[in-house]
C-alpha cells in the first residue's frame, strides 16, 4: 500500500523566537528552518513501515514556498520515494490554514488513493493540531491521533494504535484507510545516511498548485497582531 | 538520547517536545512553542555536566591522594596562613572568604581528579582592586597564592598543590559592554564561555572559542591558557583574537593593558605575554576580546573513514573544497565510539568504521554553504575517501552529533582513571603513536582512544584503568614524550603545562 506523509518546513526547533518590529508576525528571514520536528517521526514511521514490506510507496508532500523542496528532500533522503511539492507564497505559519491544508492533502489522497495518511500531531510553528483530524472528516476516513505506536495488522485491512491521552494510553484498532498523527514518542527518526542524501538527489518532486486540487488557500482568518508573551515576573517570597 | 515515557495527569495537557536525559541522570524537560514562553531550553545538555561537583559526586568513590603525597613534591618557603591573615580578608572581602574543608574539598581537587591540594581558604573578590590588595597582602606576608577559574583545566594546574590560598574569579562575572558593529566584547575574567555566548547571541555574535568545558570554563582561564578549542581552525587562536587585558601582578600592580583596539602598534604588546602564560605572570581580571559574527547556517557531516590516510585526504578536500567555510575538522577513532557507547549510553549515527571525522561548516548564505557541501561529499564519497556518513541540518541533529565528540572526556572519566595527552604533531606521523602506545600498553590499560583536532595536528591520546596504576604511568611516560620530541612535536597542544607537565617542557623546547 502507500504511504502519504505530510511535512512542514518551520522554524528550526532550537532557534529563539523573533517577533516582527510591525507585530504582523514571526520573524522568518534569515532564520533557520527545519523539518517540524513531529513531521520527522512521521516520515520515520512510514519510512519504517515501508522497510518491514508493510508499505510498497512512501510519498512525502509539502506545502510551501520554493524552500519546502529542501525539507521534502530531508523526506526523501530518510527513505521516501517520491516528494510532492505544493507551491505557495502564502506564509505557512499563519496564512495558509489547516483547513485548507486538509482539503488539499483530501485531493491528493483521491489521487494517489494511498492505504494511510501519517501527519505529525501538529507544527511547532502554529500549534494548530487540526489537519489531520481535518482531513480524516473530510475523506471520511478513522483518525488515530497522537501515536504512541503503530501497528498494522497482518491482513493490511486494519491498524492497531496506542495513543497518548491525557489519561494515559488508550489502544484502538480502526480499518484502513485511516489517518494517523505521530505523537513524539512514536519513535527515534534517524539519520540520513550520505549514500541516501546523494540517492535523494535523483528522486522525483512534482509541483503543482493548490489551484490544481480546486483548493484556495486564501486565508479565512485575519491575524491582528503577533506579540511576545508578557515577560515573566518573579515569584513571591 | 533516550526518551522517557512521563506520567501525564489528568486535566492537564503538556507537550513534550524532547525529554533529553543527561548524563548524570536528571531530566530536563523542553517545552517550545510560539505561543509559550520559552522555557529554560538547555541548548548544550551535557554542559552541567563540567561542573566539578556534578559529576565527581556521582562518580565519588573516594578523595583522590594529595598531590603532595602522590607526586613526590616539597613545599616551597612560604609562610602559613594565620589568624591575623584570615581576619584581614575578611574585612577586605566580607562574607566572601571560605575556609569549610567540606565546602574547600571540590575547590582543591581538578576536575580530571587526579590532582588534590590542601589548601585551607578561599577569596572569592569581586572587582580588579579586591584583588590587587589581596596581592599586595600576600606578597608582602610571602603567603602563596593559587588564581583559578572554572577549574575545568587538564593538567593539574587549576588546583593548589600544597595550602595556597585559593583566589577564586567566579564572582567576577560582569559584561561590562559589547559593541556590535566592531564585535569587541569586554567582561570580567570570571564570565562563564557559555554565558557570554548566549548574550552574545542575541546581538548576533559569538565567542571565537569554543571548547567541551564551555558551561564552566572562565574567560580568564581560557586566556591564561591561550584555549585552543574546537574553532580554532576557524577563528585562530586568542593570541590574535585578544585585543587587550587588565592583568593583576604578583606584588599587586594592576597592569592595564585594556585596548579595544583592533590595531596599535605602539611599543611592546604586552599582553601576548600574559596569554598562555597559565598564571605564572599574573591574575587576569578583564578581558576585551574580538568576537566574530554569529554563522546563519551551520551544517555537520560525520563521515565514516575506513584508514587514517583517508582520514587526512578528506581534510586536503574539505580545505580546498569547503575553504572559508570549513570551522572544524575533527577525528575520532573506534575506541571513541565503544567510550562513549559504553559510558554515555549516545549511539553511533552511522555505521561502524575504523575512524570518524566531523566536519562543520558555518557561512552566512544557507544556500551557498549546502551547495558546497554537496559537492564536497559527492567528490570524497564518489572518489572512495569516505565510505559512511550524515549530514545534519536542523540544531537538534547537531547537538547530538557534536555531543559525541565534545562528551568523550567526560565519558573516559567514567573508566575510572584517564591518562590524558595533548600533542601536536606533523600530521604524516600522526597516528602511528597511538598504534605504538596500544600496543605498548593495551595489556594493562582498559583502553586507549584518540581523538582531537586533525585540522590542526593536534592529537589528544587517552588511556584509561579502573584506578590510578602506577606502573601504567611509568609505561606511558616518559615514552609518549620521547617519541613525540623525535618528531618535533609538542607534549602539550593546548592543555597548558600545569602541574603535569611542567618537568617535561623540554622534551618540546
Amino acid at each position: 500500500m502507500k504511504v502519504l506523509v505530510g511535512v512542514k518546513r518551520v522554524v528550526d526547533y532550537a532557534v529563539k523566537i523573533r517577533i516582527k518590529a510591525d507585530k504582523s508576525a514571526v520573524e522568518t528571514a534569515s532564520v533557520k528552518m527545519s523539518m517540524n520536528p513531529f513531521c520527522e517521526i512521521a516520515v520515520e514511521e512510514a519510512v519504517r513501515m515501508k522497510e518491514k514490506k508493510i508499505a510498497d510507496e512512501v510519498i512525502a508532500v509539502s506545502i510551501g514556498p520554493k524552500q519546502a523542496q529542501e525539507t521534502i528532500r530531508t523526506a526523501l533522503a530518510m527513505g521516501a520515494d517520491r516528494g510532492v511539492h505544493i507551491t505557495t507564497d502564502a506564509r505557512t505559519d499563519q496564512e495558509v490554514q489547516p483547513l485548507a491544508v486538509a482539503k488539499v492533502l483530501a485531493a491528493l489522497v483521491e489521487q494517489e488513493q494511498p492505504g494511510m495518511v501519517v501527519l505529525g500531531k501538529q507544527a511547532i510553528d502554529d500549534d494548530s493540531n487540526q489537519t489531520g483530524q481535518m482531513l480524516a472528516g473530510l475523506l471520511d476516513w478513522p483518525q488515530a491521533t497522537f501515536a504512541n505506536e503503530v501497528t498494522v495488522a497482518d491482513d493490511k485491512a486494519s491498524v492497531q494504535v496506542v495513543r497518548e491521552i491525557d489519561g494515559g494510553l488508550q489502544t484502538l484498532s480502526a480499518p484502513l484507510p485511516a489517518v494517523v498523527t505521530a505523537d513524539l514518542r512514536l519513535n527515534q527518526p534517524r539519520y540520513a545516511t550520505l549514500p541516501n542524501i546523494m540517492k535523494a538527489k535523483k528522486k522525483k518532486i512534482a509541483k503543482h498548485k493548490a489551484a490544481d486540487f480546486g483548493v484556495d488557500l486564501a486565508s479565512t482568518v485575519e491575524v491582528v497582531s503577533v506579540e511576545d508573551p508578557p515577560v515573566r515576573q518573579a515569584g513571591q517570597k | 538520547m533516550a526518551h522517557q515515557r512521563l506520567p501525564v495527569t489528568i486535566g492537564h495537557f503538556r507537550q513534550y517536545l524532547a525529554l533529553i536525559n543527561n548524563g548524570s541522570g536528571c531530566l530536563h524537560r523542553t517545552v517550545s512553542s510560539y505561543t509559550q514562553v520559552h522555557a529554560k531550553y538547555c541548548p548544550i545538555q551535557y554542559q552541567s555536566s563540567r561542573r566539578f561537583g556534578l559529576l565527581s559526586r556521582s562518580m565519588q568513590k573516594e578523595e583522590p591522594e594529595l598531590t603532595s603525597v602522590r607526586y613526590n613534591v616539597q613545599r616551597g618557603n612560604f609562610a602559613r596562613i594565620s589568624s591575623e591573615d584570615v581576619a584581614v580578608f575578611e574585612k577586605l572581602l566580607p562574607g566572601r572568604v571560605i575556609a569549610d574543608p567540606e565546602e574547600l574539598v571540590g575547590y582543591n581537587t581538578d576536575w580530571l581528579r587526579m590532582c588534590r591540594g590542601n589548601s585551607q581558604l578561599l577569596l572569592r573578590p569581586k572587582t580588579t582592586e579586591e584583588i590587587s590588595e589581596i596581592m599586595k597582602y600576600c606578597n608582602a606576608h610571602n603567603l602563596a597564592v593559587m588564581p583559578q577559574g572554572g577549574n575545568t583545566g587538564l593538567v593539574g594546574g587549576s588546583v593548589p598543590v600544597f595550602d595556597e590560598i585559593i583566589i577564586s574569579t567566579s564572582l567576577m562575572n560582569k559584561i561590562i559592554s559589547v559593541d556590535e558593529i566592531s564585535g569587541t566584547l569586554v567582561c570580567q575574567a570570571g564570565c562563564v564561555l557559555e554565558a557570554l555566548n548566549t548574550h552574545l547571541s542575541d546581538l548576533g555574535l559569538m565567542m571565537p572559542l569554543d571548547l567541551g568545558a564551555k558551561g564552566s570554563c572562565q574567560i580568564g582561564g581560557n586566556i591564561s591558557t591561550n584555549a585552543g578549542g574546537l574553532r580554532l581552525m576557524r577563528y585562530g587562536s586568542l593570541h590574535g583574537s585578544v585585543l587587550g587585558l587588565e592583568v593583576v601582578q604578583a606584588d599587586g600592580t594592576v597592569l592595564d593593558c585594556l585596548s579595544t583596539l583592533r590595531k596599535d602598534n605602539t611599543g611592546y604588546d604586552l599582553k601576548q605575554l600574559f596569554i598562555g602564560s597559565e598564571g605564572t605572570l599574573g591574575i587576569v581580571t578583564s578581558v576585551s576580546i574580538l568576537c566574530p559574527r554569529k554563522p546563519q547556517s551551520i551544517n555537520l557531516a560525520i563521515l565514516g573513514v575506513s584508514n587514517f590516510e583517508n582520514c587526512l585526504k578528506a581534510l586536503k578536500e574539505a580545505k580546498g573544497m569547503l575553504g572559508e567555510i570549513l570551522s572544524a575538522f575533527e577525528f575520532m577513532d573506534s575506541p571513541c565510539i565503544d567510550l562513549v557507547k559504553a559510558n554515555l549510553q549516545l549511539t553511533n549515527p552511522i555505521s561502524d568504521m575504523p575512524f570518524y571525522v566531523l566536519i562543520e561548516t558555518a557561512g552566512s548564505n544557507g544556500t551557498h554553504d549546502e551547495e558546497k557541501l554537496n559537492l564536497f561529499l559527492e567528490k570524497v564519497l564518489g572518489e572512495g575517501i569516505v565510505e559512511d556518513g550524515t549530514v545534519a541540518t536542523d540544531s537538534t541533529k547537531i547537538q547530538s552529533i557534536w555531543a559525541i565528540r565534545e562528551r568523550l572526556a567526560e565519558a573516559l572519566l567514567h573508566d575510572g582513571y584517564v591518562y590524558k595527552y595533548d600533542i601536536s604533531l606533523p600530521l604524516a606521523n600522526f597516528y602511528d603513536l597511538v598504534i605504538d602506545m596500544r600496543e605498548r600498553v593495551n595489556d594493562i590499560a582498559t583502553r586507549t582512544v584518540a581523538y582531537g583536532h586533525l585540522g590542526d595536528g593536534n592529537l589528544h591520546l587517552n588511556i584509561t584503568s579502573p584506578t590510578y596504576d602506577h606502573e601504567l604511568l611509568e609505561k606511558i611516560e616518559p615514552f609518549i614524550y620521547e617519541w613525540t620530541s623525535r618528531y618535533n612535536g609538542s607534549i602539550s597542544a593546548e592543555h597548558g603545562l600545569g602541574f603535569k607537565k611542567k618537568d617535561f617542557i623540554h622534551f618540546s623546547k
